[in-house]
Formats: structure tokens, C-alpha cells, sequence
């Protein structure tokens, strides 16, 4: 699945990042503990989560996720999404729920087993 | 400087503590200056979470501090040394879950009790030294995968 299609998906609104929709996304971690993210999300996944501060940009960038996807009408600070913007950092905000966002990634991601 | 004749980099990233916004920088520029010199990209991921561990502790825990990157022929070691008030009880810090970070912290999704776990998990040597008051040292090393040959758990990739 593209960034692009999540997106659809999700119903999300692309706030930084526009240039990348077109890369792959391999998995999904959700997590508001940033150590935890840090300890088990990986390359090429989607985060979800609802912290908002400038510091979900440096685990992304750290951890080469494909973007964040700030959950639950959760918005990024004014300073998060400066640093995405500087970083290339994709940055994702949707309306629905964490869980209701994880169900249709999981649904998605284990149609067609790779 | 006769012993570091070999040392391809060494270079030293100012900590501030409390400075949360700029937290993860000195981190972000260790990778970068992995990722330049062409590092194995799963070493390069371990030394970075690493680091960010490291990093995070100063800015939660200590008044301000340095992380040094050495880059030379037997691996990448970094070490994070601060000005604060130190590790009353290392072997209790190493405990999954246990923290003494302020609430405030954890709001932010911080002080899980999982940083000095993950720098273990990802470093191939570790060594803390803490002296109350005064601060921390942590050293850790990382080998090159040609040059580990024995390796008795995986690594996070």
C-alpha cells in the first residue's frame, strides 16, 4: 500500500510531506510512549499516535518511518509541523479514532499477504 | 592525539537539559554522519536509537551534557556524559518500566522507564558510571557486522 492510498483510506488530511505519497508503507505501530516507538516500530512503518510535540518528528526521522498519523482529531503543534516541513517529514491527521484507524490499516495490510 | 591517529571522526554534540524542542538533535546528526560515511544501515539504526536514548535522559535528567561520537577502525562508539544529579542505583535504572522522571515528562510520552533497556538492546557494550550530584557517563560500542562473529541475540532491525 502508498502513502496515497492510506490516505483515501483513512479519510487523513496530508499535512507536511506532499512529495512522498507515493512510498510504500510496510507496516503499522501504535504508541504514544515515545521509547516504546523508538524500541519496536520500523522502517517503513506508519506510527499512530496522538502526542503532538516536536519530538514525534526526531523518533520519525530516527527510525526512517514512512509517516506519522496523529489520530483522534489529535493536530500537530505549530512547531511539529515546521520540523516535518524542514526534515521531509510526513505528517498525517485524521479524524477517526486510533482504533477505528489501526482496524482498516490491519484489514488492508493483511489482504494480500507479501 | 597519538592514539586517535586511526579515528576517521570524532565529533562532539552539545546537550541542553530541559530543552525539549531541540531534543533528538544530536541524535539526527550522529545518523547523518553514519549514513555519510557509508555505515551498514542496521548499525547505523542501532547507534541512533542509542544515542537518542542517551540524549533523551540528559534533556529529562541532568543540567546539560555532550554525546561524542568516535567513528574508527574497531566501531562506532558514543559516549553521553552530563552535569546533573547522577543514578543514586544503576542496576535499578536498568529495569524495564522503572523511572524517576517527573509527570510532566511522561505526558509528553517520555520517562517510560524503557531508555537505558533500548540502549542496552541496541549497543554491543555498555558501561554507566554515575556519581550522585555530579552526573553521568554512559559509554557504549558498537561493532561493525564483519567483525562480530558471535552474536547471541538479534538486534532490533
Amino acid at each position: 500500500m502508498t502513502l496515497r492510498e492510506l490516505v483515501q483510506l483513512i479519510e487523513a488530511e496530508v499535512v507536511t510531506g506532499e512529495g512522498r505519497l507515493d512510498e510504500k508503507v510496510t507496516g503499522v505501530y501504535v504508541s504514544d510512549l515515545l521509547s516504546d516507538v523508538m524500541g519496536h516500530a520500523r522502517e517503513g512503518e506508519v506510527w499512530l499516535t496522538i502526542q503532538t510535540h516536536t519530538n514525534v518528528v526526531a523518533v520519525a526521522l530516527l527510525l526512517n518511518l514512512a509517516a506519522v498519523i496523529f489520530t483522534a482529531d489529535a493536530k500537530p503543534d505549530p512547531l511539529t509541523v515546521e520540523k516535518a516541513q524542514n526534515e521531509g517529514t510526513v505528517l498525517l491527521t485524521t479524524n477517526l479514532s486510533t482504533f477505528e484507524t489501526a482496524g482498516r490499516l490491519y484489514c488492508k495490510l493483511n489482504e494480500n499477504p507479501a | 592525539m597519538t592514539e586517535l591517529t586511526e579515528t576517521r571522526v570524532l565529533l562532539e554534540f552539545p546537550v541542553e537539559g530541559g530543552n525539549f524542542p531541540a531534543a533528538g538533535e544530536a541524535a539526527s546528526k550522529v545518523k547523518k554522519t553514519l549514513q555519510k560515511l557509508g555505515i551498514d544501515s542496521n548499525l547505523t539504526r542501532r547507534v541512533s536509537i542509542a544515542t537518542y536514548e542517551a540524549e533523551m535522559n540528559i534533556v529529562i535528567h541532568a543540567d546539560y551534557g555532550k554525546i561524542t561520537l568516535q567513528v574508527d577502525p574497531d566501531g562506532i562508539w558514543i559516549r553521553a556524559e552530563d552535569r546533573g544529579k547522577g543514578i543514586p542505583d544503576i542496576s535499578q535504572a536498568m529495569i524495564e518500566g522503572f523511572s524517576t522522571a517527573p509527570e510532566r515528562v511522561r505526558e509528553m510520552g517520555f520517562g517510560a522507564g524503557m531508555g537505558l533497556p533500548n540502549i542496552k538492546k541496541c549497543a554491543d557494550l555498555l558501561e554507566i558510571s554515575s556519581k550522585l550530584n555530579i552526573g553521568t557517563t554512559v559509554a557504549m560500542g558498537f561493532y561493525y557486522p564483519t567483525a562480530k562473529r558471535e552474536s547471541g541475540q538479534s538486534k532490533p532491525n
